[in-house]
């Protein structure tokens, strides 16, 4: 791989040993990862009362083909909420993304949330950053091995969980649970488990920073998202260089009118916005792509600014704007207010969507081949297929009828009036038949209803369709 | 962004070409490499298990292999092929097994206990719909209607020559039958033939010349012609002869309703008093699985709603 000289088009990765950090900034981190890590892994087995169906709150039916999302049941014809959906996230991030930058990445994306939790056993088992660097550096010994060995297999248990929990979502969470470990689940449950098992352990515990600077595809189209008013975390160049650069608190350089005297800025060099970083990167040289705005480097150096009295906000949150020398960044711009438009437009279509969720469907399609039928009493019949959706949790008793039809007469077979089970789905037969005055090679309106019988307090559901009259 | 000069000096790959065109060189992280030399060995593990090289006219099989029962129920085993998977997935695959299982229960159940549950009937009906593709629409049409009238009934009207019921339904697929009718172009005059047609004709309600009506009224009572033996008295024929009912608007036979004129029905239906019939529809015990004749029985049964 080596070209001349000592040109390496390859590098191993640099390890990172971030250093810890208390701050306004990673109180919110943790409440966000809290909250995140209390959801993701308690919503399983929360239990939820149903007329039909499985009592969990939250449950991916793949094979019955049906999401339970507490009171609301999503059937596959409800499909394009998923597109709805998926809508509003990516609107919601170009939106935030505009606002204030990797908000996403520092705050809210898995990768830095599991990230954080390993760190915090790495910590928890081998110590402070200068602690982790010494084992790291020190020959393997007892010591060493058991801390790494107990760190990995903190790491896998945490993996582990996290793909167990994956699974959970799609099967009834206690039941599978027991299923697993007795190796009565299905093929796919552990396939799953292990593949995320696997996936967590490397991404979280190893690769960490790589994937966000080499693998994530949103980590690189978020910069597209970024203007000059787009919130970054930086570093007051001004204020911390001064006229004659950073310097260490030195004699004579130990408060901030003699540092000024002598033209050096308000960075002491301390190296704690470098240390916490878990991307490795500093801050003090600007935007990088490396960056997920994780904010912790703002923690650290409004730590030391505290801690020397200093006004803190020498590494903050600022703008290109304010970088080169604007006021402040502004916020309603027209970007920022057309995601604002679209994401609330695509919030509310997707709400009431939702919200009138038929309690059952018809859907019918006219038979092609043929499409015409000539009767021994000369009237003309056309055939339907039916499709009825029960998506209530009771049994629903139909009657089908047609309108808009003179004369003409529906024949179901047996099946005029049926009861469908609780969410059961039914194909069924229908033809029409009448007597058209001429035959004119037309097609006439008729509208197929199913009624619910009296006493469901439904209302009727109606699909409109055609008869064809051949020509005479 | 910040002001490149703090940057430390970025490394170049040492090309230069122009004389001073140079490539900045960013170093790729090393297990970049590695997961490319991972795809290389997948490669070669896919090679060895997979069909992958043409080898002159053949190719490289692999060792991976499939196993499935073929037409005369051998069990065969190839090399690894997405078409034997096919195969496979629709012998013993999981839905496969389903469907088996759901079809014992159609199997077992008797014809009125599937007419009477929409469930089993819905899946009668998507069975029946491809096992009626493949055996019978070559004649019938694929939707129960065949392409023009003459040689095949039309199994979606309400119409039936060997009668609707379940029971005939499923004698006719078993074992088949024979429609015949005999040729009168030698035994009857032209004269004779015309009258026939019009009286014919009558019996569905068109307005025919009533003295044509009233000869043809004789003789297909009489025992020259003997039309009534199958057609019974009042024309309107016999299940158990499959002679047609010739009182109603379906005509299996003469096209009467693709007729433009009164003569030109006159003419087919003389066409066919002339000609005779005969027509076969073969015998499917044996050929089909008691199981698929009952499902096309209930299928049949549907597509002209049945008696
Ligand atoms: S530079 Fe600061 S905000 Fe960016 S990743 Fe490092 S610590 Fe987080
Ligand atoms: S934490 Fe603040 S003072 Fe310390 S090196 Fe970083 S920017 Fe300078």
């Amino acid at each position: 791989m080596a070209e001349s000289g000592d040109t390496q088009l390859y590098a191993p990765r640099q390890a990172i040993f971030p250093r810890s950090v208390k701050g306004r900034f990673r109180r919110l981190k943790w409440g966000v990862l809290a909250l995140a890590y209390g959801v993701y892994f308690l919503l399983p087995w929360l239990r939820w009362e149903r007329e039909s169906g499985p009592d969990q709150a939250v449950l991916f039916d793949l094979v019955g083909r049906k999401f339970y999302i507490f009171d609301l049941v999503v059937y596959p014809q409800d499909i394009f909420w998923l597109a709805g959906l998926l809508m509003i996230f990516a609107y919601l991030l170009f939106f935030v993304t505009g606002i204030a930058g990797r908000v996403f990445c520092g705050y809210f994306c898995f990768q830095t949330l599991w990230t954080d939790v390993f760190l915090f056993i790495e910590r928890l088992i081998q110590g402070e950053r200068p602690a982790r660097i010494r084992l790291s550096k020190q020959p393997m010994n007892a010591e060493k091995a058991v801390k790494l060995g107990l760190t990995h297999l903190l790491w896998l248990l945490v993996a582990f969980l996290t793909g167990l929990t994956f699974v959970l979502y799609w099967g009834n969470a206690p039941q599978l649970v027991a299923e697993f470990f007795t190796g009565q689940a299905p093929f796919a449950a552990y396939a799953t488990t292990v593949f995320l098992t696997a996936t967590t352990y490397v991404m979280a515990g190893i690769a960490r920073e790589q994937v966000c600077t080499y693998m994530c595809p949103y980590a690189r189209f978020q910069s597209v998202m970024f203007d000059r008013d787009t919130l970054i975390v930086s570093y007051d160049r001004a204020r911390g260089e001064g006229s004659a650069g950073r310097a260490k608190l030195g004699r004579d350089l130990k408060t901030r009118e003699q540092r000024q005297a002598a033209g050096v800025g308000d960075c002491i060099d301390c190296g704690y916005c470098v240390q916490v970083c878990p991307t490795g990167i500093d801050i003090r040289n600007g935007l990088q792509i490396q960056c997920i705005s994780c904010a912790l480097c703002i923690d650290a150096c409004d730590t030391i600014m505290d801690s020397l009295g200093w006004e803190r906000g020498l590494v903050g949150y600022s703008s290109q704007r304010v970088e080169d020398g604007g006021k402040r960044a502004r916020l309603l711009r027209p970007k920022v207010l057309g995601y604002a438009a679209v994401l609330l437009v695509a919030v509310g279509l997707l709400v009431w969507s939702v919200g009138n969720q038929a309690p059952y469907d018809l859907a019918v399609s006219q038979v092609r081949q043929p499409l015409f039928t000539r009767l021994s009493d000369g009237r003309i019949e056309n055939a339907y297929q039916l499709k009825v959706n029960n998506k209530t949790g009771h049994a629903l008793g139909l009657t089908f009828s047609i309108e808009g039809l003179p004369d003409a007469e529906l024949d179901m077979g047996r099946f005029r009036h049926i009861v469908l089970r609780p969410e059961q789905r039914l194909r069924l037969s229908a033809r029409i038949k009448a007597r058209p005055k001429v035959l004119d090679g037309r097609t006439y309106p008729v509208t197929i209803v199913a009624t619910p019988d009296a006493g469901s307090g439904l209302p009727p559901v109606r699909h409109a369709t055609v008869f064809y009259v051949p020509k005479g | 962004m910040a002001d490149q000069s703090q940057h430390k000096a970025v490394q170049t790959t040492g090309h230069a070409w122009d004389g001073d065109l140079q490539e900045f060189n960013n170093p790729l992280p090393r297990w970049w490499l590695w997961t490319f030399y991972a795809t290389v060995v997948f490669a070669i593990v896919y090679w060895i298990l997979y069909p992958a090289w043409p080898v002159g006219k053949t190719f490289t099989k692999g060792l991976a292999t499939t196993t499935f029962v073929d037409a005369d129920g051998k069990e065969v085993t190839t090399h690894w092929n997405t078409r034997a998977e096919f195969i496979r997935d629709m012998q013993s695959g999981e839905e496969a097994l389903k469907q088996k299982a759901y079809l014992e229960k159609v199997a077992g159940a008797s014809y009125e206990e599937i007419l009477n549950d929409p469930d089993m009937m819905a899946f009668t009906q998507s069975l029946a719909k491809v096992l009626f593709a493949d055996n019978c629409a070559a004649c019938h049409g694929l939707g129960g209607t065949p392409a023009e009238v003459g040689n095949f009934p039309n199994l979606r009207d309400d119409a039936w020559l060997w009668g609707g019921s379940i029971e005939r339904i499923e004698q006719t697929i078993r074992k088949g039958r024979l429609g015949y009718m005999p040729s009168f172009g030698k035994v009857l005059s032209d004269e004779d033939i015309e009258a026939l047609a019009n009286y014919v004709l009558s019996l569905s309600g068109h307005d025919v010349d009533k003295g044509l009506m009233a000869r043809g009224d004789s003789l297909f009572h009489s025992e020259q012609a003997g039309c009534y033996y199958c057609h019974t008295n009042s024309g309107k024929g016999l299940y158990s002869q499959g002679s047609a009912n010739l009182t109603d608007q379906v005509w299996t036979v003469a096209d009467v309703n693709g007729a433009p004129t009164l003569a030109e029905k006159i003419e087919r239906v003389k066409s066919v008093i002339r000609n005779g019939v005969q027509r076969r529809m073969p015998a499917w015990e044996g050929r089909l699985s008691d199981e698929e004749i009952k499902l096309l029985t209930v299928y049949v049964h549907g597509l002209g709603g049945g008696q």
